[in-house]
Formats: structure tokens, sequence, C-alpha cells
């Protein structure tokens, strides 16, 4: 078992006509994903390196039966690409694209509201089932089926506590990269919340980065709900206030989300904190015995 | 991306938002003069440099004749002027705005900033205009109100009048408040922006509110679709190697240690920072790459990083996803060979294509030290500039 996909996820590529698009696309099918095919408006009918090419993404939904999407689209239309895709219904929509306008995201999430649709991104490397469907950017390789799931707001980061527990010999169930920007589709908190509900997940490594509250709130359902052990780390304690660090989430405004009180907010909350990002898999071995 | 006083009230004034009449100056002369059209004083110079703090470091001051003002001016321009936001360098003042005075009887504070909690635009008054904010946030917070705005129907009169009502205003107030109020809204969405914060908004003894001061925070994913807004950037207000950087779509911060870093991805590139200093080093910046690198723009991070006479070492620390190791490598080892390195390299790479990157590095001929890890990464480049062999 895992969370969000598994080997049955059939998936779709949005902008899969793009150098990156068909890349991913590629590389999601070599490690195994059911990846049915692609959206380019004004490609509809044709087809590149064997994946259908629909018009739109209703199009697609109906003829490949898809239930996730990947988006490829560049930062100008990506907003709207979410939306499309929401209108078709797709259940699990991961957003790649970095840079959308936050203005932009900010109309997305309102017209979420009240459909089925779950986002995750944008500015992420997607989400991953190790062995079984992998949808994002994140290199197959260094993932291992197991027990334990990742989540994280930084890509490469994500990719460093996975090759950790990889290297320990412990296995990942899902992981999960939500994306650096301030706003987004899916938070700590979600993810913390369908890991404990999945029976084959035993452990969770949560990672995060300055600013914002994310990290606090999954840190406080880690106190009332999880049963499940947590370790964790955020980045950023060398972070200097008041500059954008790359992610637009990434900045610390006034003292509020400091990587120290982030920190000290977690070990409240029961979570294992790591001391340097080169430890973040034997954190939780502290407090998790496979 | 921030601009000067004088082009944010220019930009409110467009959207109908009062600001004070005024108009920027580079020499005294031109000040006098358009003291004298702006209207009878008292006037107003303020020192435009992009940072906070002017008043207490005398780059604001009242002019009771044009004369005065003539005078002010030739002070403050060609001044080094030091504030808490400058760092003790402090910044040349090169331009100055006069605008006319006004007969202040209270200050508020009103700003806008996209809120992560709620996914929406939140507007957020005080009465404690002319304060720091996040210091009014911490001891008075009661004084503090606040609207979440349905970006659907924009901000709403009725909500503009709760926050009137809150901040004590009455009479014609209430009305001119939602003037001002839907007028800011109206200029952050049209503008693109990520934050904006009129502090003081004055209450004069006319019963007029005008913005006294605005700052603006332009969100850098929606510039493309702002070439005028573009057009108000003061390269001179910006560090020189943060401005090569934006020219190549590097993210890079100058910090004041040693030990150059180049990374991909935000995150990984804080953690990397944050592990150089666990093990007692200083890092000199942070540098991301991002995932679309190539090997141009890889050579340009790399001169970036030793352009500052500072670093006495770099660290590279690749996780690939997009970013393949092997351009990573060659982008290394191009701009080693072009600036001839002189201090110690220390390289650790994973992910996407990492055996031919390692295999570039080691072809290369070039001193590298590959590491294992970050850990292992960061006690190597820490004790080779250090000293120590690592």
């Amino acid at each position: 078992m895992s969370i969000l996909i598994n080997k049955n996820t059939r998936v779709i590529t949005q902008g899969i006509t793009g150098a990156t698009g068909l890349f991913h696309a590629q590389g999601a099918r070599d490690y195994g994903t059911l990846m049915v095919g692609g959206v380019t408006p004004g490609k509809g009918g044709s087809s590149i390196d064997g994946f259908p090419v629909f018009d739109t993404v209703k199009d697609a939904v109906e003829k490949t039966g898809a239930t996730a999407s990947v988006i490829y689209v560049p930062p100008p239309f990506a907003a709207d690409s979410i939306m499309e895709a929401v209108d078709a219904g797709i259940e699990l929509v991961c957003c790649i694209t970095e840079g959308i306008p936050v203005l932009d995201m900010v109309k997305v999430k309102q017209y979420m509201k009240g459909r089925k649709t779950r986002l995750v991104g944008p500015n992420c490397p997607g989400v991953i089932t190790p062995g079984e469907c992998k949808i994002g950017i994140m290199p197959g390789y260094i993932h291992k089926p197991g027990k334990v799931g990742v989540v994280s707001r930084s890509g490469t980061l994500t990719y460093e506590a996975v090759w950790q527990l990889t290297c320990l010999g412990l296995g990942q169930s899902t992981c999960v990269g939500i994306g650096g920007d301030p706003v987004n589709g899916t938070n700590h908190l979600d993810v913390l919340r369908l890991f404990e509900a999945d029976p084959d997940t035993e452990a969770v490594i949560m990672i995060g980065e300055i600013g914002g509250t994310s990290e606090e709130e999954g840190a406080w359902f880690v106190k009332e709900h999880m049963t499940k052990p947590v370790a964790a780390y955020i980045a950023g304690i060398t972070a200097p206030p008041g500059k954008r660090m790359g992610h637009a989430g990434a900045i610390i405004s006034g003292g509020k989300g400091t990587a120290t009180e982030k920190v000290a907010v977690l070990r409240e909350c029961g979570i294992s904190v790591a001391a340097s990002p080169a430890e973040m898999a034997q954190a939780l071995l502290k407090i998790y015995k496979p | 991306m921030n601009i000067h006083e004088y082009q944010a009230k220019a930009i409110l004034r467009e959207f109908g938002v009062p600001v004070p009449d005024g108009h920027v100056c580079y020499n005294s002369a031109g000040a006098r003069e358009w003291a004298k059209r702006l209207g009878e004083g008292p006037w107003v110079v303020k020192a435009q440099i992009h940072a906070g703090g002017r008043g207490k470091g005398g780059g604001v001051k009242l002019a009771r004749t044009s004369e005065e003002v003539r005078l002010i001016t030739r002070e403050m321009l060609g001044m080094t002027l030091r504030t808490h936001q400058t760092g003790p360098e402090g910044k040349l003042v090169t331009r100055v705005l006069v605008e006319n005075g006004c007969n202040i009887a209270n200050e508020l504070y009103v700003s806008l900033v996209v809120d992560r909690g709620t996914s929406k635009v939140t507007v957020m008054a005080s009465t404690e205009g002319g304060m720091d904010i996040e210091e009014v946030a911490a001891t008075t917070p009661e004084k503090i109100f606040t609207e979440t705005i349905d970006p659907l129907v924009g901000l709403t009169a009725f909500q503009c009048r709760k926050i009137a009502f809150s901040l004590g205003l009455g009479g014609k107030l209430v009305n001119r408040a939602v003037t001002v109020l839907q007028g800011l809204y109206k200029t952050f969405i049209a503008c693109d922006c990520s934050m904006l914060e009129i502090n003081p908004l004055v209450i004069t003894a006319e019963d007029n509110l005008i913005c006294l001061d605005a700052k603006f925070g332009f969100d850098d994913n929606a510039v493309f679709r702002h070439p005028k807004l573009s057009d108000m950037r003061d390269y001179d207000e910006e560090d020189p190697n943060e401005i090569e950087a934006s020219q190549h779509d590097l993210s890079y911060i100058s910090l004041s240690g040693d030990i150059g870093c180049l990374v991909n991805g935000a995150g990984l590139a804080m953690a990397t920072m944050d592990i150089i200093k666990h093990y007692g080093g200083d890092p000199a910046n942070f540098l991301d790459v991002g995932g679309g690198a190539t090997i141009e723009r890889v050579t340009e991070a790399f001169k970036l990083i030793l352009s500052d006479k500072n670093v006495k070492g770099i660290l590279v620390n690749i996780f690939g996803g997009i970013m393949k190791c092997d351009i990573i490598a060659t982008g290394v080892v191009e701009a080693a060979k072009q600036v001839s390195l002189q201090v110690p390299l220390v390289v650790r790479l994973e992910g996407t294509n990492v055996a031919r990157g390692k295999e570039i590095l080691a072809e290369s001929g070039l001193d590298i030290v590959a590491a294992d890890g970050m850990a292992d990464a960061a006690q190597k480049i820490v004790a080779a500039v250090k000293g120590v062999n690592p």
C-alpha cells in the first residue's frame, strides 16, 4: 500500500510535447508508471514517442481513463492548466512548474473549493511510490520500496532524505514533495494525515524550511493524532531575515517562521529533529525500530 | 524587486489613492523650483534610498522656505545615509523627493499581504501608525484588525467600513477610508504585489486621509507581465553580484562568510549553508542554480562565487533530479579552467547521470576533492579553508 498513487494509477502529462514534459514522461514510463498520454493544445490527435497527445484534459481523461496528471507547462499558463485538470475531474494533480505568480495561485485555490481534486505543488518534485509509480522529476533509482513516508517542501532535500534512508536499507512507502511556494495545494498536515491512515507506512520523515507555519501545523497534528514515529529537519537556520532564499516561501519576516522557532515547536510535539541535513535518517532511527 | 518611495507614490496616484503632491529631484536648484511649483510650503525633503529608518539617519527633513529646500537637498545629495536597514556601509543618496507637508492629526497603519494560511489577500490595519507592525503584533495584538479578501468579489465596502470603525474613524473619514482601502487593493492586484504597506496613513487636521509613505513588495514570479515596473528597478540600490546572478537566472544572495556554495534547489542550498555552519565554517553565499541550468549558467555561477574576494574555498553540492550531474561537472570544469581556480574545491554529486559527472571531474586533471554525502563534503571544505589537509 501507499498514499496518493500506486501501480494502477493512470497518469497523463500536461505539456507533453515540451522538452521537459517529454523527458520526464519518458522517465516515468521507464520507471513503470502507467503514463497513458499527454495534453498539448493544438496537437491533439498526434502522438509523441508512443504517447497519444490530446487537445484538452477532458479528451485525455475520456480516452485514457487517467485519474492523475502532472504539469510541466510554463509559469504564465500553468495556473490555467491546473484549473483545466480540476475541471476534467482529475483526482490528483502534481504541478511541477516553478515560478507561477502567487495571485494566480490565489485564484486557483478559490476555484478548487468544493471540487474533489487534490493539488500537489506547484514548484515541487512530484510524488513517487517506489517500485510502482513515479509522477515528477525525482531520480527514480535513489528510491526503494518500503515503510517510511517522506513529505517535504524542498525537492533536492527530499532526494537527500530518501538517499539516506535507502543507504541504510530503509525503503519508502510514498514520497511527496509539496513545493516551496507560499500558496500551494497540499501541506504537511494533509500528507501526515494520509500517512497516519496508511497501514503500510510505519514512520515518517518531514522536511521543512523557514517561512510560514505549515510545519508547525503538521507538528500539532503529530502530537494530537499520530501514532507513528516522525522525524524532521528544518532548513534555513543560518538564513538571514528578510531575504528570499529561492523559494518564494522561504523568507522570514518579522521573526515569524524562523527555523529556530519551528525546531522548538517540533521537539515539543515529540518529533525527532535532525541537527544537520546529513542526519535525517539517523534522527528517524532514534525513535523508530524497523 | 524594490522601488523608491517617489515611484511607489506615483503608482498609488494612478490608482486614485491620495498621496502628497511631490516630485523627485536630482539637484538642489531643481528642488527649489519644484518646491515653488508644488505650493506654499512647508515642504518635506526625503532622501530616496531602498531602506527604512531614513528619518533617524537624517534622510527626512522639513523645510519652511524654498531656499531651505535647496540647502537641505544640497546637503542630502551625495551623502551616505546609514539606517538600521542599510548596514554599516550605508547607501549613497542620488535623488530626493520634495513634497508638500501636511497637518498630521493622527497616524494609522494599513497593509495588504498574501496570507499563506488562508491562501488569500488580507488587509491589516492598526491604530499604531508610524510604528513597526511586527512590534505592535508582539506587544499589542488587539490593536491590529484584519479582513480576508475573497478573490472573486475583492475588498468589499462593508469590510472597509468594519476596519474604519475598528480604527475609531467616524463621519466623512469612514467613506474616505473605503476609497483608500479599495484603491490599495486595486493597486495590489493590478501590480501583482506580494506586500503593500502604508505606514503611516495620516489623518490630516482637515479630516482627509493621505498616504505619507508607501512600501511595495512585488511578486518576482509576476514581473514578466509588468514591463513598466521592471523599468523602475534601480540597479544602484542592489548588490552588483545579485544583479549579475539574476541576469543568468541564478538565485544568489551574498553573505559574509568565506565558503562559496553552488547548490541545486533552494532547500538543499539552505541546508548546505546550515551544515557548513554546523561544522564550524561560514558560508559566503546562497546560490541555487535551479533545475534547468545549462553549462553556461553553471560557469557564470562559478565565476560569480569567485568574484567575492572573501571566498577561500568552494563547495559544490548537487543532487540531480532535473539537473544532470554531467552538466554540473562540465560547467565546473569549464569555469575552473577559465578563472584558473586558486582556492580548494570540494564537489559532492548525486542523482541523475552521477557516474558520468564523476568521470568528467576525474578526467579534468583539476585538483578537485570528491566527497560522499553532505557531512563529508562540509567537513572537507571547512578543513580545507582552515588550512588543514582535507
